[in-house]
């Protein structure tokens, strides 16, 4: 009675062990699904009870200690446990070889490692969180993380662990890339979206071993004296900053480029319209790449480091906005006279472009050293990577889970419930971090668990947004899953896109393609009602 | 990937090589870049303690140093022989080859044990644990960490490579592969040559003055 074929690599063996040994990169971008989205769970909780502890000046829920913690866990898994893996382990391994008509990624054992590695490296993480937990920020600036008597050491190496994962990632989507497109598929036919995860996947394999050395050095320092960065023993405190941010500040990049590669696609597809300079994207998309290793010293402004080298990592950074400028003009260009649909998609790229708009702007005048100096570790600083890793890169984050859901589950959601979230969640985030820029002006320092009163009202502010996000969050987990079951089936292209991904059924079949597909026109081609630019 | 791989693309079996390569190669690149990091600690610690580094470089046994370097030179050698053979479908020969370059790493490793148990016993050591006379301990404890973990990391390198030649060996040995199906063999040989590249690096700023 059963057919001899599965019908979608959903039903392709339905047992857990087929997912935990499967080699199909559909499967593998599912289960990384899963993981971020829990490890977003578990970072929201720590937020909202860091909003708590804020509401009110002096203790309200937890002693000092115990926020210092909670953030550390908070920054750690929202960094490296959520935004670094979500849009790219998880989209990105669900729709590449779709979107170049590949069966599946170059190496797809490894892809599987990457999973596990993914977890060891969570499991590490959390059991230092069950062991005491570190309470040196996510950026474990020594001397402090090489002194403090906290559970730094397995925080330490599970984001060592993680690192790894994310370098097979990377390494797996080059090669992909490079040698499985389909026939046909040049460099400039390929998607916006496989674009930015091949240049975020440069930079992640570029810059990752370079923060699993300098997290060895830390993890050296705590375990033998090995004095690299403590003063005292000859050392240099400032080397760990230095060879920290040349690779956390393009991590920022590894989240924003693959937020920048779903706004693309998602910006085609509900205006019904060709790209933009489609060529500008993509060149701004690997300058950003580039640039992204030259701008780690605007960290150190406060540091003491030469003024010209302060001067020089400042404009290096400004680069970085006109990158980012070129994007945007090219997304408004390309919903200029288009055929706008307003699906939940749409309304979470306007609030990416909103975010990245606002939090970048307010970026360039962070590069600049004066303001630099008067924000420097301020609550400012908190809002506006905030309004950038947070409000784009979860902004694109939902915005690929709602533009993706019926390709990955084959069902539809709620539409008008999809939209009514995402205009929440929208002004929840402006309710949450608006106040903290103010905050952050007025002399509020971060990672303070305390306060004087006259900032209540601006965390009262900031805390009823963050309230707001959690029944926005709460609202889109609740019609997801019921979506999974209830939800109507899609079909093939719901959204009537024209992005290579829509080519194969929804949900795709295990070896996504019956026939190879044939590219004879450019990506995002929407010929019939194009509209001309010319006003 | 061996030709029966469970998945298939529509690429060929050419396009599979290339991204194997490809694969080793940005592999290749990462670790370049792992080792970039200690690298750039050296310079910044040696010209911060330019005196204490020099001193510290002539406590070094160049001789054991020199003959490592050797031994490492010989086992590339001897792989680049091995992939020569087996690309001319003479997979016996390739094995016995690899077989002979993972007894070099072997060796390699050995003469490594001894200079760590010298060190031990003069008291040249990382960081807290410092207790060499002839180098005052500002910076040299430096120099001696830097040491350790260059070193170390490389000889933990050297040991998987060791682990990978073998298999390789063995499986030639054994005509898996041959003139049609040289990859593993090749990939094997990149990493190696690799290995023995760090070292080239590793070895004259450690040992030479």
């Amino acid at each position: 009675m059963s057919p001899p074929a599965a019908e979608s690599y959903l039903t392709d063996g339905r047992t857990v062990w087929s997912w935990l040994t499967t080699h199909d990169h559909k499967r593998i971008g599912v289960m990384f699904l899963g993981l971020t989205l829990f490890f977003f769970l578990v970072g929201g909780v720590f937020a909202l009870a860091l909003r708590i502890e804020l509401l009110t000046p002096g203790r309200t829920l937890m002693g000092h200690l115990a926020y210092n913690r909670m953030f550390t866990l908070h920054g750690v898994t929202m960094v490296w446990l959520f935004m670094i893996p979500a849009i790219p382990s998880a989209f990105g391994n669900f729709l590449v070889p779709l979107m170049i008509g590949a069966r599946d990624v170059a190496f797809p054992r490894l892809n599987l490692a990457s999973v596990y590695l993914y977890v060891l490296g969570a499991s590490v993480a959390l059991w230092g969180m069950f062991e005491g937990g570190a309470d040196t920020g996510w950026t474990f600036y020594t001397p402090y993380s090489t002194t403090t008597g906290t559970a730094v050491l397995p925080v330490l190496m599970g984001v060592f662990i993680i690192g790894f994962s994310t370098i097979l990632t990377g390494l797996n989507f080059i090669a992909t890339v490079h040698t499985l497109r389909a026939p046909g598929l040049t460099w400039m036919k390929l998607p916006l979206f496989v674009w930015a995860i091949y240049g975020t996947s440069i930079i992640q394999v570029l810059a990752t071993p370079v923060l699993g050395m300098v997290l060895l050095l830390v993890a050296l320092e705590r375990v033998v004296g090995a004095g690299i960065f403590d003063p005292a023993r000859g050392g240099d405190p400032l080397l760990f900053q230095h060879l920290f941010w040349f690779y956390s500040h393009p991590a920022v990049y590894i989240m924003v480029l693959p937020s920048m590669g779903v706004i693309s696609e998602a910006v085609c597809a509900f205006s019904r319209k060709n790209a933009f300079s489609y060529r500008m994207i993509v060149y701004s998309t690997l300058g950003i790449a580039f640039v992204g290793f030259f701008t780690w010293g605007h960290h150190m402004f406060a540091s003491g480091q030469s003024t010209f080298g302060s001067g020089a990592f400042g404009a290096m950074s400004m680069l970085v906005a006109i990158f980012t400028a070129i994007k945007i003009f090219s997304w408004l260009g390309t919903l200029y006279r288009g055929s706008i649909a307003l699906e939940s998609p749409l309304l979470y790229t306007l609030g990416f472009m909103f975010f990245l708009f606002f939090g970048g702007m307010i970026g360039v005048a962070y590069s600049t050293t004066s303001l630099n100096l008067h924000w420097h570790d301020t609550y400012s600083v908190v809002a506006h990577f905030h309004f950038i890793m947070v409000g784009a890169t979860v902004m694109a984050f939902l915005a690929a889970l709602h533009y993706w859901f019926p390709k990955m589950s084959g069902r539809c959601f709620p539409a008008k419930l999809a939209n009514g979230a995402a205009v929440l969640i929208i002004f929840g985030f402006i309710a949450t971090f608006v106040p903290q820029f103010l905050l952050g002006n007025l002399g509020m320092p971060r990672r303070y668990a305390d306060y004087p009163p006259h900032f209540q009202s601006l965390h009262v502010a900031s805390t009823a947004g963050a309230s707001l996000l959690a029944f926005g969050f709460l609202a889109i987990a609740g019609y997801l899953a019921w979506s999974l079951r209830y939800g109507a089936v899609a079909g093939a292209n719901p959204w009537g896109s024209e992005g290579f991904e829509w080519r194969s059924a929804s949900p795709p079949p295990t070896h996504n393609f019956s026939t190879p597909p044939e590219y004879p026109t450019g990506p995002h081609e929407y010929a019939s009602e194009e509209v001309p630019h010319a006003a | 990937m061996p030709p029966e791989a469970v998945t298939e693309h529509w690429g060929s079996e050419g396009a599979r090589r290339q991204a194997a390569y490809l694969g080793m190669w940005v592999f290749i690149a990462t670790e370049v870049l792992l080792f970039a990091g200690l690298f750039t600690a050296y310079g910044v610690y040696r010209s911060v303690y330019p005196e204490v580094f020099r001193a510290a470089q002539l406590t070094m046994d160049v001789g054991l140093g020199t003959l490592n370097t050797f031994i490492l030179v010989t086992s590339s050698i001897v792989v680049a022989l091995a992939v020569h053979a087996v690309r001319g479908d003479r997979p016996g020969l390739g094995g016995a080859l690899l077989l002979a370059a993972a007894l070099l790493g072997v060796v390699f490793l050995a003469v490594k044990g001894v200079e760590y148990a010298h060190h031990v016993k003069e008291g040249g050591l990382p960081g807290d644990a410092y207790r060499f006379t002839e180098v005052p301990r500002v910076g040299a404890s430096l120099f001696f960490t830097l040491y350790y973990l260059l070193t170390g990391i490389h000889a933990l390198h050297v040991t998987v490579g060791v682990g990978v030649l073998t298999v390789l060996g063995v499986r030639s040995a054994a005509g898996t592969f041959g003139a049609g199906y040289a990859t593993p063999v090749e990939l094997g040989g990149m990493y190696w040559h690799l290995v023995d590249v760090v070292w080239l690096f590793v070895y004259p700023i450690l040992y030479l003055s």
